[in-house]
């Protein structure tokens, strides 16, 4: 077969390393999206209360880590905290507590969105009945309004787990660290290395998000029924 | 003689500038039926909603089963449970089943056994003729027959009075009635009611006394069948009239 670049992987601990890289990845990202995805499901029932100030306050969270790009972003917690704060944290958990707070706000509002867009006839219904508010949103709200935000919020998922490309920047030594390390340290004998390595990061990428697409559809199919009764 | 049920008091509301309810008061004894007409706007749905706290208002008093209601979430919440209200959407929950939206208020509300609530809902539903369709969810029914069930879920409670607000107005002609004999049953077994409605003969027949409401303002107090024959106010007559019944 000759000299194919394929054989990259093989060299020393390729292979294994590049895999430590795409667990680092996943961990960061599945972390912030366990924890981002809880305080935006809190986040975004508190922004459907009739409070103006707590609404602001949120809203403004909201369009800060919308509006601001996810890289300004970290490097703000990776170098403005430690300098101006004197908080120091590793690369990993700065990126988990940013990619949390990014995922909070995000959650928050498809939360919102999907809350608000229960008819108000349901909730005096409700209401009229004599539930709390918290049962309100447990036995009314909730249950129908989540089919709506499954397919954001599987989106959103797959967004923060690509946007896990980022962190290389702030140093982390995820999987396109160690593939750009990779391919550099080979440069001598594969040419073509950024190829190999670059398709397998896709694959694996492919690989982590593909399942939750699929996920999703058949939630939201199953949630509709549901909701439809 | 006995406190009546209902004691409102020159009852107030307005959205900002806009008055919407000026000065009402009025009186419902236990076991009537007091039904509230007027033209659209009068304010005759926003009254009502008042009365069970799912509007605000700005003035006034509710005395509710010799109690004054002091207007806050919390006391709302406990008096909902005796103060029935069904709507014109008639707005089932359609991710629950027939029986569950039933037993809803019953179980987590008024934390009653399942079993006893299910039995009294399902002798609820066959007086409604509904009991075939317990476990049926709300989209497989007609508009009608999701009306019945609204009223079987509130009367699941047990309140001592019931709001009815406009319960036929977005039902198809044939299922109205259905629902009228329903509400009219229970006049007869003497539950307390005050209605909204725009169908004249049910008024006529149900109403032991008619308010008569215009640009949020009580016009004519009158007995049921007086109110019909002969109006004290020529506003009332002239709305009798263009109703054509």
């Amino acid at each position: 077969m000759g000299h194919s670049g394929i054989s990259i992987f093989f060299e020393g601990a390729n292979f294994l390393r590049l895999l430590g890289g795409l667990y680092v990845s996943a961990k960061i990202a599945f972390l912030s999206i366990f924890f981002g995805g809880i305080l935006g499901i809190v986040l975004g029932v508190l922004r459907t209360l009739h409070n103006p100030l707590l609404r602001l306050l949120l809203r403004l969270y909201l369009e800060f880590f919308r509006i601001v790009p996810t890289i300004v972003l970290l490097f703000l917690f990776y170098y403005i905290l430690p300098q101006s704060f004197n908080i120091n944290y590793k690369a990993d958990t700065v990126g988990t507590i940013v990619f949390s707070l990014w995922m909070a706000a995000e959650m928050s509002d498809i939360v919102r969105g999907a809350l608000i867009s229960v008819p108000m006839h349901q909730v005096e219904s409700g209401k009229a009945i004599g539930l709390s508010t918290v049962q309100l949103y447990r036995y009314v709200l909730v249950p129908q309004s989540v089919h709506l935000m499954i397919p954001a919020t599987i989106n959103l998922m797959t967004r923060i787990i690509k946007t896990t490309s980022l962190l290389l920047l702030i140093s982390v030594v995820d999987v396109i660290n160690v593939g750009q390390q990779i391919i550099e340290a080979n440069s001598h004998r594969y040419q073509d290395g950024a190829f190999w390595v670059y398709g397998f990061i896709f694959i694996l990428y492919f690989i982590l998000c593909y399942p939750l697409s699929r996920l999703a559809r058949r939630l939201e199919r199953r949630g509709k029924a549901g909701a439809n009764g | 003689m006995a406190e009546p049920l209902l004691k409102v008091e020159h009852l107030k509301k307005s959205y900002g500038e806009k008055r919407v309810l000026e000065d009402i008061s009025f009186e419902v004894e236990e076991g009537s039926v007091v039904v509230l007409l007027g033209p659209s706007g009068s304010g005759k749905s926003t009254l009502i909603r008042c009365l069970n706290g799912l509007e605000a208002f700005q003035g006034g008093t509710i005395m509710f089963n010799g109690e004054t209601v002091r207007p806050s979430p919390k006391n709302w919440r406990r008096l909902r449970q005796q103060i029935g209200m069904v709507f014109q959407s008639y707005d089932l929950f359609p991710n629950m089943t027939v029986l569950e939206n039933i037993l809803l208020g019953a179980v987590k509300v008024q934390k009653r056994k399942r079993d006893e609530a299910a039995r009294q809902a399902m002798s609820l539903l066959k007086e409604v003729g509904m009991e075939q369709y317990a476990n049926a969810y709300p989209r497989q029914l007609s508009g009608g027959q999701k009306q019945r069930v609204a009223i079987v879920r509130a009367l699941e409670l047990n309140p001592k009075l019931m709001l009815f607000d406009e319960v036929t107005a977005s039902l198809d002609p044939e299922m109205v009635r259905g629902v009228l004999e329903i509400i009219l049953r229970l006049a007869r077994e003497k539950m307390t009611m005050i209605v909204v409605t725009h169908e004249m003969n049910f008024a006529r027949q149900i109403g032991d006394k008619i308010l008569f409401l215009e640009d949020g303002k009580i016009l004519e107090e009158t007995p049921g069948r007086q109110f019909f024959t002969k109006p004290q106010t020529e506003r009332a007559k002239s709305f009798l009239e263009s109703m054509d019944f």
